[in-house]
């Protein structure tokens, strides 16, 4: 089975981050790494996809030829990984990197692809659907446990009441949530591996995509303006020496919850 | 009013459409003309005269998409009465489980980009508003391209308020197969116990973070919330661990909730936990790090061990 990992490399969100001020896109110019949520579809793949001939290739998009979250995620075990890296691509909204990303995948003929719920720093949360409906397969987002049997994904998928059970033919497409695995650390042995595996770096053009589909054009879309939001004042702060419990219970009569 | 023709996409459920499908349409009578529901599941023409009363004057109901996933088929629905002539200048997507999902398709459907994770919108539906960086920033965007805009929108945004109208008229149309995409099916559904009032509707809503310590502690978590008629909340950390189930969780990728009081347990305060509490009218926060972020959010902070000031809460409010 081949499982498609979709992979994406972020600024570190401990760091601080900014919007540029000119063009309003994040600034991506410092070192990528893994984003933490994709390393549970990571970790999903390397279960599902351990048998002989099994292979889990991971995919992405990131400027300047960015590697190093891929080489977390290959030190995890992924067998590959297809990278899409192309000045055109700066500004790209969702829907133009959901046409990159399915236009890299349909190159690994995968019978599963696996991405997170939503990135960490750009958190549409459509590029599931999104690749699903470009490449023509079902999908099945929110995943909180998943399982392959035969020719069948069973995924048990979150919802406001609690979970769905859902079945789907393979090949698909399946967003997972943090928590679905517990994702392995990359031990020294996988480390080393990891720099050797490959890395196939393709343009839009190899793609087949046109510019205009991409890019700031292509996202039909403009941030026109970026302010600072009302800062909520913080209140009274006070030292819990026994006392703390009737604070909050004379808060609760002012307010006249009680 | 710059739109005429706004759609609303309507999730409803047994018990009517969801809040968050009223906020929309109340947003959206502002915004357009007109204002038509899109609604699934078959009972949809049950559901006109509440869509009519938020401002809905028409209601295509897609009827019933059985054990499917809805994502692709009502997506298609849609795509084929866009395709059919209907001409929407805007649509509405709740930012839920299966609103995504349907505004990801419909968007490669039509080949027009999203903008999502909206939390405002000016009164011509033109641009909007989006919280940066646990809503330290406001971003302001818009379309520059042709419509349909395709807009999803999260929970709480607006306020819903009746408009008083009359209920809507119900235009059944054929939902035409959506074949392989929609593939995916519901076996079973299972649902999780709740008693008390729902997350996202409670007055009250005590939170618990990793600093309880442990699963058992939770238990403080729910004595409070069940004496204060609240809903208990949690951090997703706790949820990732397991403590709680996942409908519990308060963030981004969790709940939007907007009580009167918020109180936060054992919570450091990350940007991602923020956004999804920070709009409480109220916010009460127990930490025992003083320098936690929780604290700038905070009515009323107690820097203290929860094991302590809770129990000691928890005994006041009973001797009451
Ligand atoms: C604050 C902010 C707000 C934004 N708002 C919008 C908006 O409203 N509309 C819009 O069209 N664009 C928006 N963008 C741009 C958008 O984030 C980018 O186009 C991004 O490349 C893809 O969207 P995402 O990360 O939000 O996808 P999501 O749908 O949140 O991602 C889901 C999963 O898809 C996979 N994935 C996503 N991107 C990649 C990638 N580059 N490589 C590999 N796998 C990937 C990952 O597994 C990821 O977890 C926004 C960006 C920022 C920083
Ligand atoms: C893409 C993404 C989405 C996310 N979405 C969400 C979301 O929706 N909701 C969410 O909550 N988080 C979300 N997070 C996670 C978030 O970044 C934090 O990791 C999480 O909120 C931390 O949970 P916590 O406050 O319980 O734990 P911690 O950050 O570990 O904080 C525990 C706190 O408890 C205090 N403490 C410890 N012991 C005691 C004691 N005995 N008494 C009192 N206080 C004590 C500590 O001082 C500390 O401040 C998201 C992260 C990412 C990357």
């Amino acid at each position: 089975m081949n499982v498609v990992v979709c992979v994406k490399q972020i600024p570190d969100p401990a760091a601080p981050s900014a919007l540029d001020p000119v063009t309003h896109n994040l600034d991506r110019s410092g070192k990528l790494i893994l984003d933490d949520s994709d390393s549970y579809g990571v970790e999903m793949g390397l279960q599902l996809a351990s048998g002989d001939g099994d292979e889990v290739i991971l995919v992405s998009m990131a400027p300047g030829g960015e590697t190093s979250g891929l080489r977390t995620a290959l030190a995890m075990g992924a067998a590959r990984a297809i990278l899409v890296s192309d000045d055109a691509l700066s500004g790209t909204d969702s829907l133009g990197t959901a046409k990159v990303l399915a236009a890299a995948i349909s190159r690994a003929e995968p019978d599963l692809v696996l991405t997170a719920t939503e990135s960490t720093d750009g958190y549409t949360g459509t590029i599931p659907a999104q690749i699903a409906e470009l490449l023509g397969l079902p999908s099945v987002t929110f995943a909180k446990k998943i399982a392959v049997d035969g020719s069948t994904v069973r995924v048990e998928r979150q919802t406001e009441a609690g979970f769905d059970e859902v079945e789907c033919p393979l090949p698909a497409v399946v967003s997972v949530t943090a928590g679905v695995v517990e994702p392995r650390y990359p031990s020294f042995k996988g480390i080393m591996a990891a720099k050797s595996k490959p890395v196939d770096v393709l343009a839009v053009a190899d793609l087949g995509i046109e510019g205009g589909q991409v890019g700031s054009a292509g996202a039909r879309q403009e941030v026109t303006d970026v302010a600072d939001a009302e800062a909520r004042e913080g209140g009274e702060i006070v030292v819990d020496e026994g006392n703390g419990a009737e604070r909050i219970l004379a808060f609760l009569e002012e307010l006249k919850v009680i | 009013m710059a739109l005429d023709n706004v759609w609303v996409l309507a999730e409803t459920g047994e018990a009517g459409p969801t809040s968050l499908s009223l906020e929309l349409l109340t947003k959206a009578r502002t915004i357009g003309a007109s204002v038509t529901a899109v609604a699934w599941g078959g009972g949809a023409a049950e559901h006109a005269a509440v869509l009519g009363e938020y401002g809905a004057t028409k209601v295509y109901d897609l009827g019933d998409t059985g054990e499917a996933l809805p994502g692709a088929p009502v997506a298609s629905a849609m795509a084929a009465l866009v395709e059919g002539g209907e001409r929407p200048d805007a649509i509405l997507f709740p930012a839920s489980y299966d609103g995504r999902d349907v505004a990801g398709r419909l968007s490669v459907k039509l080949d027009r980009p999203v903008i999502t994770n909206i939390v405002g919108m000016s009164d011509d539906g033109l641009s909007t508003q989006h919280s940066l960086f646990g809503g330290s920033q406001t971003a302001t965007a818009r379309f520059t391209g042709e419509g349909p805009f395709l807009y999803v929108v999260r929970a709480k945004s607006f306020a819903a308020e009746s408009a008083g109208g009359g209920p809507a008229e119900v235009v059944q149309t054929a939902a035409p197969e959506a074949g392989p995409t929609a593939a995916a099916r519901v076996v079973s559904r299972h649902v999780e116990e709740r008693s008390g009032p729902k997350l996202d509707e409670a007055g009250v809503v005590v939170s618990g973070g990793r600093g309880l310590g442990s699963a058992d502690s939770y238990e403080l978590i729910e004595q409070l919330a069940k004496l204060l008629n609240g809903a208990p909340g949690a951090s997703r950390a706790i949820v990732d661990a397991g403590w709680v189930p996942y409908a519990r969780q308060v963030g981004q990728t969790g709940k939007t909730v907007k009580p009167n009081l918020y109180l936060a347990c054992g919570i450091s305060g990350a940007t991602q936990h923020l956004v999804g509490m920070k709009g409480s009218k109220h916010i009460v926060a127990v930490n025992k790090d003083q320098d936690a972020p929780i604290f700038s959010v905070a009515d009323l902070g107690i820097v203290g061990d929860v094991h302590k000031v809770l129990p000691a809460l928890i005994e006041a409010l009973k001797s009451r």
